[in-house]
């Protein structure tokens, strides 16, 4: 499914003497089975944008495409649930909406409103415990007697269940642990690998864009300012460092290393593309050479 | 909600801005309890002049007020068509049953429709010309006389300023758990009365837990800082009369002076 912003513009409160500029003149598509990234720094609109791809937001002028839904200022309130089905949101800090008695009935309760039936819920839930790496055990617990991190998975367990086909992430692993992070990215990647989600990602981590992003928007004030791969983006340090972005960590060391009289065809973006155009420059230990 | 412009605040450098928020206080309320002494249509004149001096003062646009005024509209016309068909006496000019306009009752509705616009008027002019936290340290100087009656005035003020500090947070995370419901399906102020109360319980249930976090965060952070209750605590703004306050009330006894003239 494809999501098309045609000169989408968004003012807030519009009307009002409190009105403010959130979006300038977006357009874009975000393709079927894509992974992008949305870069920016806090403030230029990435959040305003998320909220455009399930219609909580509508466009002030412009068109926004979903799928084969049209949403325009005029579109009605009404009929926007089985959009809302098919684009699954995780908001930051998901795990503020977690409210039901036990976490096998907040993970069900999207796809019940959604019209799944009761059972296949509850096996939804049982099943989508277990993906985002939680024991069965905690399905009967209260939601607030897990730790934050646990129930930030239950929250994303919530969104999964109702088997979105675009899947949007709003900083979905600030405040993790490590370990947590790398788990629920490689979770996302899983699902966009094998069973061609869609991804829609908000980050501040480079290393993410670099990693799992196929695509990347980069916002400033309102505005769509660059839009690219990100070997593109991330090919020019100069203009990303002037709008308050970085580099990932790997292309920092490659750049490091350069100084010091390494020498890469191109700047490599992940750690394996590090090793692997390392490795041919180093030099060998006598010991070593006959093995 | 967004819409509401009674309570908002509206930064300014303005003469209205610069008083003192005990002066405002204080003359908002007089100015509202000598709005019922007004009972003719010079007198109602007199007070709408009044009110245009403030706002000409403040240098806010008179649309904000007009604004002001617009939520409350039917609450208004509920009130002035009662004083319409239930006032007797004078000229009938239509009867139908016990319902009956009258001369008193037109000219006691159109008073009572002025003492609205008035009273909404100056409360939203107090509202938009100072900080709500200005608003809650002007309450506390005013009440610090009842400490001798083992009020706890300085606690009362502290709830007030946390709670009035604490408003556009919960809005926000109220707008932020909205989107994530609706986002997993729940639809906010659609269906019959009963769909929608079960719509609530996934708004309400998380910000409960939210503003319960918040307010342990909040003491630990003040435990943390050496709050021990507000005696003899020393204030970042201090409250001080100038000049310019005096020339207020000097405007409210002058107000009252054309005021006691023009009413019968």
């Amino acid at each position: 499914m494809d999501i098309t912003f045609d000169h989408v513009s968004y003012t807030y409160q519009a009307g009002t003497p409190f009105a403010g500029e959130g979006l300038q003149d977006i357009s874009v598509t975000i393709h079927d089975g894509s992974y992008t990234a949305i870069i920016g720094h806090t403030g230029s609109g990435k959040s305003t944008l998320l909220q455009h791809l399930n219609a909580l937001l509508k466009p002030t002028s412009g068109t926004v495409t979903i799928g084969d839904r049209q949403i325009t200022s005029e579109t009605s309130n009404k009929n926007l649930k089985p959009l809302r089905q098919q684009v699954g949101m995780v908001f930051q800090f998901a795990e503020n909406q977690l409210f039901e008695q036990t976490v096998a009935r907040d993970i069900a309760f999207g796809p019940k409103n959604f019209g799944v039936p009761e059972a296949k819920a509850n096996a939804l839930a049982e099943q989508m415990v277990t993906l985002v790496g939680l024991p069965a055990s905690v399905l009967s617990q209260s939601p607030f007697d897990l730790s934050g991190g646990q129930m930030r998975r239950v929250a994303i367990a919530g969104v999964l269940a109702m088997q979105p086909s675009v899947l949007v992430l709003d900083e979905p692993t600030a405040g993790l642990d490590p370990a947590g992070r790398r788990d629920m990215m490689q979770l996302f990647a899983k699902l966009h690998r094998e069973q061609h989600l869609t991804v829609v990602l908000v980050t501040h981590q480079m290393d993410d864009v670099a990693d799992y992003a196929d695509h990347v928007l980069v916002m400033d004030h309102g505005r769509l300012v660059k839009t690219g791969t990100p070997r593109e983006i991330f090919a020019d340090p100069v203009w990303l460092t002037a709008n308050q972005l970085g580099l990932p960590k790997t292309t920092q060391m490659a750049m490091a290393l350069q100084r010091r009289g390494f020498k890469f065809a191109e700047l490599p973006l992940t750690t394996s593309a590090l090793a692997a155009a390392l490795l041919p420059q180093l030099p060998v230990k006598a010991g070593e050479r006959d093995e | 909600m967004n819409k509401l412009i009674i309570g908002r605040y509206l930064p300014g450098n303005s003469w209205v801005h610069q008083l003192d928020p005990r002066t405002k206080l204080l003359a908002s309320f007089y100015f509202i309890a000598i709005v019922f002494m007004a009972n003719t249509w010079l007198s109602y004149l007199v007070m709408f002049a009044g009110v245009m001096v403030m706002i000409a003062a403040s240098r806010i646009r008179i649309g904000f007020f007009l604004r002001g005024v617009r939520p409350m509209i039917w609450l208004i016309l509920f009130t002035v068509g009662l004083q319409i068909f239930f006032t007797t006496g004078g000229h009938v000019y239509w009867q139908w049953g016990w319902l009956h306009v009258t001369h008193y009752g037109l000219i006691n509705g159109a008073y009572i429709f002025c003492r609205f616009v008035l009273i909404i008027f100056v409360s939203t002019l107090l509202t938009l010309t100072t900080q709500p936290l200005s608003l809650a340290d002007a309450v506390e100087s005013l009440l610090r006389p009842l400490r001798y009656l083992h009020v706890p005035v300085t606690e009362l003020a502290l709830v007030l300023q946390i709670a009035l500090r604490f408003v556009p947070t919960l809005m926000d995370q109220t707008t932020k758990i909205m989107n994530a419901q609706r986002a997993r399906g729940v639809d906010f102020g659609t269906g019959g009365l009963f769909q929608q109360m079960k719509a609530v319980v996934p708004l309400l249930i998380p910000l409960f837990v939210d503003s319960f976090g918040i307010a342990e965060d909040l003491a630990t952070a003040m435990d943390a800082r050496g709050y021990r209750g507000g005696d003899g605590r020393s204030k970042f703004r201090v409250l001080a009369y100038h000049s310019r306050d005096w020339v207020a009330g000097g405007s409210m006894i002058v107000l009252t002076a054309l005021l006691l003239l023009t009413r019968r």
